[in-house]
């Protein structure tokens, strides 16, 4: 049986992805998305996995919650408290929120994970850093030029000048 | 261990299904933008799980690989709520009109 740690992150984690979603505020909102990013980080630690918990939490909870906190704020006031949804389509986006919950929870029930337990010691960080240099180094250049080029992207996406500000762009 | 790998997986398609819900129901950039997040967070969270459970390294390299791409992909997404607010005022994806022909 779980102990009572997974079952208060667990709690936190789902309870602040649904707050996230659903508070009024969008400024609460990614501040609860910030609070799910980290019950994730603490799930990441009882996995004993520690390295990517820090990571989780400095990329995560350090950075792009609080690129997002901006962003939120550069909306207008009236946008931020506004909840724009589809009337329409709320019961069935739960209905399949449900479905989705229910079919997979008994497929894997019903598979054989529910007997896997591990005794063995958990993996030793130092064997992910000579991984990450030997076995996946053509992997860690491409994708360090693949975030060098989408936040030059962004920021070029961002600054652009021929839009202008009521309507269509100009050039 | 103490936890079993079925209570992270279920843990993880809860969030999954809570991510698909904000995807189909908001039509707010920025809450999709969220939704995407979890969705991504319960991926990485069933690669750490099943990474500890066989045990093999494998599992948390990829999840670090996935995390920051994730973070590539946020970059973007922000640029371009923020490019589309500026030609619309509004962050409501019904009103984005210019790739609907």
């Amino acid at each position: 049986m779980a102990d009572p740690v997974f079952v208060a992150l667990a709690v936190v984690t789902i309870g602040s992805a649904v707050a996230a979603l659903e508070l009024r505020s969008l400024v609460y909102g990614s501040i609860a998305l910030m609070g799910a990013l980290g019950g994730i980080a603490g799930l990441f630690l009882l996995l004993d996995a520690t390295f990517v918990a820090l990571f989780q939490l400095a990329v995560y909870v350090g950075s792009i919650a609080v690129l997002i906190l901006f962003t939120v704020m550069l909306v207008k006031r009236e946008l931020i408290f506004k909840k724009i949804e589809d009337k329409r389509r709320k019961f069935a986006g739960v209905a399949l929120m449900l479905v989705t919950m229910v079919a997979l929870g008994a497929i894997f029930i019903d598979s054989g994970i529910k007997d896997i337990t591990t005794d063995e010691p958990p993996v030793d960080f130092r064997e992910i850093g000579s991984d990450f240099v030997t076995y996946y180094w053509p992997a860690l250049i491409l994708m360090g030029l693949i975030l060098a080029g989408s936040v030059t992207g962004a920021l070029v996406l961002a600054r652009r000048e021929d839009i202008e500000e009521n309507g269509q762009r100009t050039s | 261990m103490v936890n079993e790998l079925v209570d992270f997986t279920l843990v993880s398609i809860a969030l999954l299904g809570i991510g698909i819900y904000g995807l189909a129901v908001k039509r707010n950039f920025i809450r999709m933008l969220f939704a995407i997040e979890i969705i991504i967070n319960a991926a990485n969270l069933n690669l750490v799980a099943f990474g500890r459970f066989i045990p093999e390294s494998g599992g948390q390299t990829l999840a670090l690989f996935s995390i920051a791409i994730a973070a590539a992909e946020v970059a973007v997404g922000l640029s371009l709520i923020i490019v589309a607010y500026r030609m619309y005022q509004n962050v409501d994806v019904a009103d984005f009109r210019s790739l609907r022909g």
